[in-house]
This record gives C-alpha cells, structure tokens and sequence, in this order.
C-alpha cells in the first residue's frame, strides 16, 4: 500500500511541467511491476487522480489495471473510466508511453465487444486516435481498431470522416492492409465503390513478403467491387505488385475470378446460375450481399450501353435486349437509375418509350470551376511532396553509398577514375 | 431524308432507287457478259463465273502440277450435295494424278472414287508398284549421283543433286524432305539467279505445306537481289507474299501484294494460283480492307490490275458498284460469288470475315454522308428487313464505327458527333484523380518499403 500511495503523491506532484513529468516517467518504469502485482486494487485510486493533468500516472495504472483478463462485470465498471480517460487525457503526456496507450484502447475495444455494445467505443476511439496521431498522416495501431467497431457499430459515416485523411506514414505494414481493408467494407457499405477500390488495391498491392490472409480477402472484395464499379475486372495485377502476391492470390480466389469471367461474357443467365451454384462458398466468406449487388450492376451496365446507341427505345426492346422480364421491370430499372444519376433519360409512359439525353453537364458552372480548381491544387502540393521525398532520398546516405557503388569505373571525359564509394 | 447540300434531283433519286432496279446485272442467269462493259475481250479463258456452278473442267485447267490435284480434291471434298461436280473432280483428280509419280495421293483418290466412276478408275495396283520400284530405283541413283559429287566437291554439280532430289521428293509427295533438299542447295548457291531458284522452289513447297511463314521468309530473301529478278519472277514473288499475307489475316497487306503484282504473270505460276485468282482475291481483299481513297488510287485507277480485274469482271462489277454506292448490286454480286468461293482452297475461310468487313464497309459508307438517315430506305438499299439492319447499325456504333444514334420509336438514325469540349472537361477530371490516386499509392508504398528497409537495417545491427 505504501509504495502505491507513494506513486499517487509522485502522479500527483510531478505532473506539471515537461521536466517533472520526463522524472514521473522513469519513476513509473520503474514502479511497473509493483503496479501490475496490485492490479485488483488499483481501481479507487483513479477517484484520486485527475486524467487530464495526470494523463501519463493515469495511463500506467489503468495499464496494470486491464492487464489481467477481466469480467463481465468488471468491463462494465471499467469502461466508462477509460472512456472519460481518453476523452480527458493530454496529449503530450500520453505520447511519452504510446504502447501503453494502444495497449489501453485495445484492451478497451474488447471490453466494450465483450459487452456487446461496439457503438459505445466509437466516439472514445475516434479521440483516442486523433489524439494519438502525430499528423493527420499518420496512421496508427489504432485506426483499424477504430474501423472494426465502426463496422460493428454500423456507424459508416463516422468511419468515412477518418479514412477521408490521406496517409503517407505508416507504423506497421499490418496495420496498413487491416485499415485498407476495414475501410474498403466501410466504403462499401456507403457505396462509396472508388474509394473503397482505391483502398483495397493498396492493401493487394503492398509490399509483403510472404501472402497474408487479409490480402486474400481484400483481393476477393477488390474483384467484386471492381466489377460493380468499371464492369470489368483484369487478373493481371499492376508491376510494382509484391511477386508473392502475384503467384498466390489467384489460387486463393478461384470462385470470384470465375465469376468475373462469367460477368464479362454479358449474359445474365449464365451469371445468376454460377451466382446460384456457388451460393455456399459466397456465403461463407460473408460476400453474398456484395455478389447480388455485382448481379444488379450487369443490368445497369447494359442499359447504359444502350444509351450509348440509341435516340429512343421502347420499354420493351429494353427488356428484350437486357434480358428481363417484361417492360414493367424495365421502367423500375430505368427509373432507378435515373434517379440514382446513373443515366439521363425521360420515360413517356403513354407510347411506353423512353428517350435518352445527353450528360446536362456543360461544364461551365460555378462549382465546377472550383471543383477544378480545387483538383489543381491538391495535385500541386501532391508533386511538391513528391519533390521533397525524392531530395530527402538523394541526400539519404544510404543511397549515396549504394549508387555510388554501381558507377562506372571510368569517366568518360575526364579519364580519371570515379571514386567507388562516398566515404560519409 | 436530308443530305448535306443540295444535290440534283437525278442523285436523289438514285440514291433512293438504290434499291435496285434497272442495273443490269440483276440477271444473274445468263452467261457472265454484263453488257456495258464494252471492253470486256473474247477471252477464252474461262472464269468463276457468278450463280452458275463452277465449271470443273475450266477450273482445273487455270492450273497444274500439284496444285491441280489438291484443288480438284478440295472442291470434291466440299461440295455437299452435288454428287456430278463431285465426282468430275475425282475423275480429273485421277487423272492427273496418274500423269504423275505420286502414288499414296493416287491410293486417296482411288478410295474416294469407290469405284463410282466406273472400272477406268478402279484400284491399278500394277501401277502403283511399277511407280514405287522405279521412285526406289531413281533414289538409289541420284543418291549415288550426289555422293558422287559431294566426294569431288563440285559446288555447282553438289547443288543440281539435291535439287534433282528435291523435285524428286516434291513428285512423290514427301513435301517435308523435298524442303529440306531445297534449303540444303543454300549453301551450294553461287549466283544470285541460283538464290532465286532456290526460294522459288521451297516457297513452292510451303505453299502446299500450309507453312506460310517459310513463305514471306523466302519472298525477303529471293528480293534481297533486285538485279536478277525479271519481271515474272518478281510477280510471282508477289503472289507468293500476298497469299502469305491472307492466310495471316492480314488483308490489307495481301491485298497491296496483290495489286502490285505485274501483270507479266500470266499464266507462267500455274503451279501455285491463277491471275483469275490474283484479281479476285486482291478485289475482295481490297474491298474490305482500303478506305476510298486507297481503293480509288490502288484498284479503279489502277491500270496494271486491270488487266487481272478483265479476267473476272464481277469484282471489278462489283469494286464499280461499291465505289459508286450501289451497295445492293455490290451485295448481289458478292452473294452469287460466295457458293464458288468457298470451293476455293486459300480463299475458303476467310470468305465470311471478308465479306463482314465489306458490309459492314458498305453500311459505314451509306451513313457518312448524312445527318439524318430513314431506317425503312436504307433496309430497302440492302436489302434486308429494318429490324435487321437495326441490330447490324447496333454492332457498327457499339464498335464505334460508325458515329450516330438511333431513334427506335421513328426509326431514324441520326449523326452524332462527340463534342469536343465536355468530352476534354471529363478526361481532364479523371485524369487528376488518377494521378492523385496513384501518387497517393506510390508514397504510400514507398513509406511501407523505406520501414521495411528501416527494419531491415536494425535488426542487422
């Protein structure tokens, strides 16, 4: 008891200025085993401390706190805690011992799951990691943690606001192809099919060296979405794909490259049986709802092929040549489309034709000069950062010693030898 | 329907009449005279002629050697339903056939004849014996013959007996040996007119080996040496390419390798096509192949080809008829041509593809003219139903081939021309986002290979 009660005095003396809390630090490295012996009876001592003056002291004892396996119960209590503590914290302070602070709120994710209310750690989450971030590029352990119960939660938009930030900075590549691919279900779940295919070609087309389960079902996911988005899909993956990832991931996706080839063919009949065949294998990898959605895309396309050739067709060519069921189920088709901004076109029910227009979009508004605008810029400051990240990397020692060892001996011009390595 | 100006009224009306009617040529009965064409000669070389069926006995005679054999086969093989041209070809089959010292051709051809012909064209096995024992006999001594010379070293002797062993083996129908016995000579080969003896002969060979690669080969080489090649020689170094070229599915070069071809060939490459063949296969190839400016300059104008093009006036009829946007006498033509182009061993499968392309040419040309065209009229132009011609128009702008949208409900095709601007505005937009998509993923990439490299690095400390 006394060495505890002797922490608590230090959390709570030294926890004002840089210099004391860099002291706190070392004092509660060293305290760490005798905190974690004590783990049951470190819960009133939080009362004594305040989480936003004494974040760090805070964070340690909640660390020994959690790190036994706790009960139900035990969650219940303790959740609220650390959802004030994350709220509350100080940011610097909990920098200083950032695994804990993960620790922390992965622990708190499971507890919040073991209790079977996700939605209650989205928002601490969301904190937790705009705090612990260093800049809005940089990604961290938590993101993904944060995606998975946003998923759970079926909270998508707050989801989507994170994955808005582009990332350059990344701590561990697992933690990269985990965001990517909780994000792309994100994305997908809001319809967002660009950003979710941006989101999933980053995860198949990392740098691994050996092929990990996550791209697997990323690369499943990317071959639906694909399909539903362009209409298309290629096997051949880009250059700059890890060669691990080119020779394996198609064992594992036999069924979906099937069914993309099926899609592609164009005839209705022929996808909706292999859909039906393969229903259990689809299922299983919790795809169906995405399959049915790659289904209803086909007929889309279709019709947007038509638009491509005719002026005015009748409701019931269309049903003919997209292969439904009759001009009814044409209208539906065409209308939901048209009200989903997929095509422009007037349905005149009394002749049953529907006329096609032309995109209205003249491009000379207001909004799409800023929009353009806008794209400008961002495109700028992107070749700026490009320009930076190539002149840190000539000046990279590094480098320079590796280049320069693959230089010619001779100088043409001047017949003296190249020196063969920067002597830094 | 309104075209572009204001035409005469006698251009409207043909236009509209394309239909068809007083073109003389619909009459598809008579014997190929078509009477305005006054420059037509008595030739008395016979022709493919149009709707008739093909005269076996003229058709054989455009041809000899080998060739013969194999087209008078061929026909006999493919031409389904008519048992008389079948067995004619057999019979004339036969009877080259027994001209020559080919006696496992002549064996096929006994067993295709099943005696149908009568006893004549039974089985003579006498003289397949007495044929196979003299072929061993010439062996043996034109083997000895060589090892005679090969021992002297004689290059000009060494060179004359593998060619003798060549034509020996092409008599006997060792199509592969007699190659190789060719190509050997190569290296035995002093002048350039012996270089070209030798590509004549193994382009001989691979013509009728089906191996059309050795062909262009052989053509390049045999044209390294401009000097020694007279004019036949170089036409049929032209034939020999341009029918290389069809079996490619390359029409547009075939077809240019047989409109430059001289016509100085005549009948001396008798043993491989006819100049009947030359214009009906650079014609079609043409056709379907040229926009109207190469077919103005390269065929119509064309003073050399013409000369080929008098030996079948139906193709050049029908290069006339398209050219001058009578698409339903040019159709006409090309569907009486059809049934004896298939019979045709080079040109067989290709017919269907070339005569899509020329359609599907016609169709593109019909429309090019005009802002808006009346479905029902251009139906009657080709003759072929609205609805039809509707699917076809469909494929031709899905393939964006022809530029224009289709009003189903008046049945009116319009032109329509992409505008420029907003098309510009959208490539622009996508571009960017590709650009910033892809950028965003090569840093990102980057970063992951520069902390792996990082890992790398610290851990081998």
């Amino acid at each position: 008891m006394n060495s505890l009660e002797g922490v608590v005095v230090q959390i709570q003396g030294l926890s004002s200025s840089a210099g004391d809390i860099s002291r706190l630090h070392v004092i509660l490295k060293q305290a760490e085993e005798s905190l974690r012996s004590e783990s049951t009876r470190l819960s009133p001592i939080l009362n004594q401390l305040d989480p936003s003056n004494h974040s760090l002291g805070y964070l340690y004892i909640l660390e020994a706190c959690t790190s036994a396996s706790v009960s139900k119960e035990q969650a219940a209590m303790l959740v609220p805690y650390i959802a004030r503590f994350i709220s509350y914290c100080a940011p610097e302070q909990i920098r200083l011992a950032p695994e804990k602070f993960i620790a922390v709120c992965k622990r708190f994710k499971d507890q919040v799951m073991l209790l079977g209310t996700p939605m209650r750690g989205v928002a601490p989450l969301q904190a937790a990691v705009r705090k612990l971030q260093n800049s809005s590029e940089h990604l961290t352990t938590l993101h993904p943690e944060f995606l998975l119960l946003c998923l759970l939660a079926k909270c998508y938009k707050t989801g989507l606001s994170i994955l808005e930030e582009d990332i350059f900075e990344v701590d561990q590549p697992r933690d990269l192809f985990l965001y990517c691919y909780y994000g792309g279900m994100i994305c997908i779940g809001q319809k967002r099919f660009r950003k979710a295919l941006e989101l999933l070609h980053n995860v198949v087309t990392a740098p691994m060296s050996s092929i990990n389960a996550i791209a697997v079902e990323a690369y499943k996911k990317y071959i639906l979405v694909s399909l539903i988005h362009n209409g298309q899909f290629s096997t051949s993956l880009p250059k700059y794909t890890s060669s691990a990832a080119q020779r394996n991931l198609k064992n594992h996706c036999q069924p979906y490259i099937e069914l993309a080839n099926s899609y592609s063919t164009g005839k209705i009949a022929e996808l909706e049986q292999y859909v039906q065949t393969n229903e259990e294998k689809f299922e299983s990898d919790n795809n169906l709802g995405l399959v049915k959605q790659v289904v209803s895309s086909m007929y889309k396309r279709n019709i947007q092929r038509l638009t491509q050739t005719y002026l005015t067709l009748s409701l019931q060519d269309i049903a003919n040549t997209v292969q439904l069921n009759s001009p009814k189920e044409a209208e539906m088709h065409v209308l939901q489309m048209i009200q989903d901004g997929e095509i422009f076109a007037t349905i005149n029910q009394k002749d049953g034709m529907v006329r096609f227009l032309e995109d209205p979009e003249q491009y000379k508004s207001c909004e799409m000069i800023e929009r353009i605008d806008s794209s400008i810029q961002r495109i700028m400051s992107l070749s700026r950062k490009l320009t930076t990240m190539e002149e840190q990397m000539s000046c990279d020692p590094q480098y320079l010693a590796k280049a320069g060892r693959e230089r010619q001996r001779f100088d043409f011009d001047d017949f003296d030898t190249v020196p063969q390595k920067f002597n830094i | 329907m309104e075209p572009e100006g204001s035409p005469s009224r006698p251009m409207i009306d043909e236009i509209h009449s394309n239909g068809g009617i007083n073109l003389c040529d619909g009459d598809v009965d008579d014997e190929p005279s078509i009477d305005d064409t006054t420059t037509t000669t008595t030739n008395n070389r016979p022709i493919i002629s149009s709707g008739e069926q093909l005269d076996v006995e003229a058709y054989g005679g455009l041809y000899q050697g080998r060739t013969k054999i194999m087209r008078l086969l061929f026909i006999a093989e493919n031409c389904e339903g008519n048992p008389a041209m079948r067995l004619e070809a057999l019979r004339m089959a036969h009877d080259e056939i027994k001209k020559g010292e080919n006696t496992q051709l002549y064996r096929e051809v006994v067993q295709k004849i099943d005696g149908e012909l009568g006893p004549n064209y039974a089985m003579d096995s006498a003289w397949c014996d007495s044929v196979d024992r003299r072929a061993d006999q010439k062996k043996e001594k034109l083997e000895n013959e060589l090892n005679a010379y090969r021992t002297n070293l004689i290059k000009e002797s060494i060179r004359m007996g593998y060619n003798d062993f060549g034509d020996f083996y092409y008599a006997h129908g060792a199509l592969g040996d007699a190659f190789k016995s060719y190509v050997r000579t190569r290296d035995y080969c002093t002048t350039s007119k012996h270089i070209i003896h030798m590509c004549l002969s193994a382009i001989l060979v691979s013509i009728e080996m089906g191996q059309f690669t050795h062909v262009t080969s052989y053509v390049s080489k045999a044209e390294q040496s401009p000097e020694a090649l007279d004019p036949i020689t170089a036409a049929k170094l032209r034939c020999a390419a341009g029918l290389a070229h069809l079996e490619a599915k390359k029409y547009k070069l075939a077809a240019r390798k047989f409109l430059e071809t001289g016509s100085e060939l005549g009948s001396h490459y008798n043993e491989v096509i006819a100049p009947q063949d030359v214009a009906t296969y650079g014609g079609l190839c043409a056709l379907a192949s040229f926009d109207r400016a190469e077919l103005k300059s390269k065929v119509i104008d064309n003073v050399n080809f013409r000369n080929f093009l008098e030996l079948v006036p139906e193709v050049r009829e029908l290069i006339n008829d398209f050219y001058s946007s009578h698409y339903a006498s040019c159709l006409d033509y090309l569907g009486n041509l059809k049934a004896n182009l298939l019979l045709d061993i080079h040109l067989h499968d290709h017919v269907e593809t070339l005569y899509d392309q020329i359609r599907n040419k016609a169709l593109i040309q019909y429309t090019h003219p005009f802002v808006s065209v009346d479905l029902q009229m251009m139906a009657n132009a080709f003759k072929t139903t609205v609805a039809g011609l509707e699917k076809e128009l469909e494929a031709l702008i899905t393939d964006d081939q022809i530029q224009a949208r289709i009003d189903s409900h008046n049945k009116i095709l319009y032109a329509r021309h992409a505008d420029q601007r907003n098309a510009t505005f959208q490539r622009v937009l996508q571009t960017g986002n590709e650009f910033d998509r892809d950028v965003r993923s090569m840093l990102l990439r980057a970063n992951l290979i520069k902390h792996e490299y990082n890992l790398r690095a610290a851990r081998k400390h």
